[in-house]
Formats: C-alpha cells, sequence, structure tokens
C-alpha cells in the first residue's frame, strides 16, 4: 500500500502546479523508498530508464527545419493555400487530417506526422484559415480553442488508427501477455477488433468538429486583430 | 547499416548548437541556465550509454535542479516580422510546403525501403531513422534554395524549442518514472484494490469495471501500456475471460482502446497533451485535455458497450 504513495504526490502535484519535474523526481525517490530501495539505487533506476527512453525526445530535431520554414513564410503559405481552396471548411479540414492520420496509423507510419512536423507548421494555421475564409474574425481564445482541436485531432487519429495495425507496440504487449496465460492468438485478431472503436473515434470527433464550426460561425469573435 | 545511434547524434549535435547559441544570447537573462540544460540533454543524447545507469541519474537530477528552480526561460522576441514573412511567402510559395512535406515523404519511404532492402538500416527503428534522414535532406533542400544566414534554422529552432521550454524532456521524464513505479510493485497493488471494488455477480458491472479501470489507471500513470497488465492480471483474466468466457482477443484490443480514452484526459501523457499546447502556444497549458474530453468520454462509453456486445 505505501508504494501508492507516489501516485498522491504525482495527482497532488499536478494539482497544486508544482514543476512537474520536481513532482515526477519526488514521486520517484518517495516510491522507491517505500519499496525498500536505497536512494542509489532508485537514481540508478531512474537513469537508466531515462537513457533507454531518448529516442522519445528525438522528435525535437525537426526544429530546425519548421523554424527556417516558418521564418520564410509557411504557415502565411499554409493559409492562403486554405483561403483558396472552396469549400475548404473548418469541420471537412480537420475531419479530413483525422482520416488521413487514422489511415496512416493503421498502417504503421505512426511518426510520419506530429505535433511538431505536421500539426504547429500545417493543420493548425490551415484550421485557422478555414474558419476565416468562412467568415469568421477569430478572437484570441477561438484561435486557441482552434489550435487546441487541432492538436487534439491529431492525437485521436493516431490513437484510434495504430491498434490496427499488425506489429504496433500495443499489439506486441496483448500477445505477450495472453500467452503468459496460456492463450496463444494471432496479431491479426486484436487487429481487427480495434476497427468498430476506429470508426466509432472518427464519427464522434467528426460530430464535435461539425458543433466547433457552428459554434463559430454562431459566435463570431471580436477580431483583436491578432 | 544506421542505427538509432545515428538518430541520437543527430539529436546530440542539435542539442548542442542549441546550447551554444542559447550561452551566446545576451537577451536572456536565463541564459546560463539554458545553455546547461540543453548541453546536459545534449550530453545525453552524446554519450549516455557511456554514463553509467547512476552517471544518467545524476544528470537526470541537474535537469530537474535547473528546471525546477526556474532557471531556464526563454528571450522575448527573436521572430521574423510578419509582413517580411508574408512577403516570402508570396514569393516561395509552395516551395515551402514542399521542403515541409519532405521529412514525413522520407519518413514514409525510408520505413517501407529499409524493411524491404535489409542490411541499410535497422528495420526495428525504421521510421525513426528515415525521420533523422528526412530532417536532413530537408534542411538541405531548403537552405540551397533559400539562402539563409548559416545559423538561421538552429536559431528559430532553438526560439521554438525555447518557448516549449523544459516540458520538452517531461515525457522522457514520465516514462522513466513508469519504470521506478514498475521496480516498486505500484501495478500489482493498484490491480488488487480494483479488483476488490468489483461487485460479484454482475456481467456487466465487471466489464464497466475493467473498461473504466483502464481508463482511470491511465490516466495515473499517463500510458495505457502501463495500466494493462495490471488490469488484465485484476479483473480481465480471472473474471471476464475465465469466470464469464469472454473472447480475449476483444477484451484485450478493446480494454486497450479505453486505456486510449484516458491517454486523451490526463497531464500525465505530457508528450500528446501537454508538449502540443506549449508548442502552439496556447494560453491554457491544458487547452488541449479540455477540448478532448468531449470526444474521451463518450468513445470510453462505446468501447465498454463494444466490449460487452463482442466479447459474450
Amino acid at each position: 500500500m505505501l508504494v501508492l504513495i507516489g501516485i498522491a504526490i504525482i495527482i497532488a502535484g499536478f494539482l497544486l502546479r508544482f514543476n512537474p519535474l520536481l513532482v515526477i523526481m519526488a514521486s520517484a525517490l518517495a516510491t522507491g523508498l517505500a519499496a525498500g530501495l536505497d536512494v542509489t539505487a532508485i537514481i540508478a533506476a531512474f537513469g537508466k530508464a531515462f537513457n533507454d527512453t531518448r529516442y522519445v525526445s528525438i522528435v525535437w530535431i525537426v526544429l530546425p527545419v519548421i523554424g527556417l520554414l516558418e521564418a520564410y513564410g509557411l504557415q502565411q503559405h499554409a493559409r492562403s493555400l486554405i483561403g483558396r481552396i472552396k469549400g475548404a471548411t473548418l469541420a471537412r479540414l480537420l475531419a479530413s487530417y483525422l482520416l488521413l492520420r487514422q489511415a496512416m496509423s493503421a498502417v504503421g507510419l505512426t511518426s510520419v506526422a506530429g505535433h511538431p512536423q505536421t500539426v504547429r507548421p500545417l493543420v493548425a494555421p490551415m484550421a485557422e484559415a478555414a474558419a476565416e475564409a468562412q467568415g469568421v474574425a477569430l478572437s484570441d481564445t477561438q484561435r486557441d480553442e482552434i489550435r487546441a482541436y487541432a492538436a487534439a485531432t491529431d492525437n485521436v487519429g493516431l490513437f484510434f488508427g495504430e491498434d490496427i495495425f499488425l506489429a504496433i507496440g500495443s499489439i506486441l504487449l496483448m500477445k505477450g501477455l495472453l500467452e503468459g496465460y496460456g492463450y496463444v492468438i494471432e496479431p491479426l485478431h486484436f487487429s481487427v477488433w480495434a476497427i468498430p472503436t476506429a470508426i466509432a473515434a472518427f464519427l464522434i470527433h467528426g460530430f464535435r468538429l461539425r458543433l466547433l464550426e457552428k459554434r463559430m460561425l454562431r459566435a463570431p469573435g471580436q477580431g483583436t486583430g491578432a | 547499416m544506421i542505427t538509432l545511434g545515428f538518430v541520437y547524434v543527430l539529436a546530440g549535435l542539435t542539442f548542442a548548437i542549441f546550447a551554444a547559441l542559447g550561452l551566446g544570447d545576451r537577451s536572456n537573462p536565463k541564459r546560463f541556465g539554458n545553455a546547461a540544460f540543453w548541453g546536459l540533454l545534449a550530453l545525453s543524447m552524446l554519450a549516455g550509454d557511456r554514463l553509467g545507469d547512476f552517471g544518467n541519474g545524476l544528470l537526470v537530477l541537474a535537469l530537474v535542479a535547473i528546471a525546477g528552480t526556474g532557471q531556464i526561460g526563454r528571450a522575448p522576441g527573436g521572430e521574423v516580422a510578419a509582413a517580411v514573412q508574408a512577403e516570402r511567402a508570396a514569393k516561395y510559395g509552395n516551395f515551402l510546403l514542399v521542403v515541409a512535406l519532405i521529412i514525413p515523404a522520407v519518413a514514409l519511404a525510408g520505413t517501407f525501403l529499409f524493411k524491404w532492402v535489409p542490411g541499410l538500416a535497422d528495420p526495428k527503428q525504421a521510421t525513426l531513422i528515415s525521420l533523422g534522414i528526412g530532417v536532413l535532406i530537408a534542411l538541405a533542400v531548403g537552405m540551397a534554395r533559400l539562402r539563409p544566414a548559416l545559423l538561421l534554422p538552429a536559431q528559430q529552432g532553438r526560439r521554438l524549442l525555447d518557448a516549449v521550454g523544459w516540458a520538452a524532456i517531461l515525457p522522457q521524464m514520465l516514462a522513466s518514472l513508469g519504470a521506478v513505479f514498475a521496480l516498486a510493485g505500484v501495478g500489482e497493488v493498484v490491480g488488487d484494490l480494483i479488483g476488490a471494488a468489483i461487485p460479484q455477480g454482475s456481467l456487466f458491472g465487471a466489464v464497466v469495471a475493467f473498461g473504466l479501470g483502464m481508463a482511470l489507471f491511465t490516466m495515473v500513470m499517463g500510458n495505457a501500456f502501463a495500466a494493462f497488465p495490471v488490469m488484465i492480471a485484476a479483473v480481465g483474466m480471472p473474471l471476464l475471460i475465465k469466470q464469464y468466457d469472454g473472447n480475449p482477443a476483444v477484451v484485450a484490443a478493446i480494454g486497450m482502446l479505453a486505456g486510449f480514452c484516458g491517454t486523451l484526459m490526463t497531464p500525465m501523457a505530457a508528450n500528446f497533451n501537454l508538449v502540443p499546447a506549449a508548442l502552439l502556444e496556447l494560453k491554457n497549458p491544458y487547452g488541449v485535455i479540455k477540448v478532448q474530453i468531449g470526444t474521451a468520454i463518450p468513445l470510453l462509453a462505446v468501447n465498454i458497450l463494444f466490449i460487452w456486445l463482442f466479447a459474450f
């Protein structure tokens, strides 16, 4: 029971808005001590895990390219492109990206798109431009909401597409775990059962994108000129 | 053969340049903290395998100390004026789009190429390696045509990373915390608690407990992979699969997706939820989570219903 103290520290730390890095370190130390490890062992275990998971942080290597292109007006160009396409509405644009992201993830191409690679330079400015082309003078709050939806759409597309792919980590985890219990199951059987949820995710999130668009069109922003 | 080590070197050099440029930026009062933070990250990328477990642990403690005491920050401004951007956008137009799409296109092509042609690169890491190659090609093509100042990409990239700040390593930190949790046996304890809280004799009750447990435990751990073995051991295997004779493939596959609904609702999944809020410069750091809740809750209900309908 005592090892749960780490979870309590995490929840309290996030709620009280302490620096999350400090909260994580405190949680790791408390959890390790509660489990009877000594401080050096905890630091070494944390260090080993940090080194093993470096691939999580390599996505930042795209930033020099994004920075270069943005300095030469990539975001403006993405906006003006959308302004010129007739029928490119906010909801249709994001729903198309959702479908594309789900389809790519379903064939295993999860790292092809993402927040630094595609959402910030392309999807978010295009979504803003689509709303503006529909006659909405965006307030700062509305602009933030559209950007948040662009990021959310990427997440939903990734999460509810990737499990259709046979060789993704989560499928291998399921297979390995159930084999430990004596159930030998082909990866295909797991991935087939991810399809109904993928369809439901597209319908639910797509519907919410329609609601977002309606809300934007109904309540035009004050247009702070930002 | 190209391995993930190539990408780590690339990332290490990128962070090292960011650190050096940060050190020289006198407009930033926290330039020493920034330089130390990105410099340590560069060291981790370049030499992490030679530092030893305890050495890496000390490196993490130093990163946490720098960020936790507020020693990193960003200098104001630094972006190219909007009018200049618009003028250049009109001139270069679709070329910018092509360069932007080089990265995903190379990642795509490389993923297939490295799987079909063995020996070129580690097929297990094909996409990440291709991402690194894509970045190099895009940078070369962009520099050749746009002819910016040599350091402009690095300066602008540093500006973007400074805007994200310490949140850039939050996902890696949370993944490491998960490893400590596993070592301490946190999962087993939570599994026992949830297992004890389930109403006896109700199939639907057990399905709901399984689906909700996956989502809630994923929210706490920030990762459905950590929640999955625990919930399978506590509820999925003894009740749904053994006692009620449910289809194990359905229970596992849709149970995992119920966990993913939890991922949409937690700050612990920092790379999906907090980092993009910083990257898109949202005023509310929880802005992405806020808009995801409305998708996650109905989808969780659908997943629970699907398990009940399809597994039995």
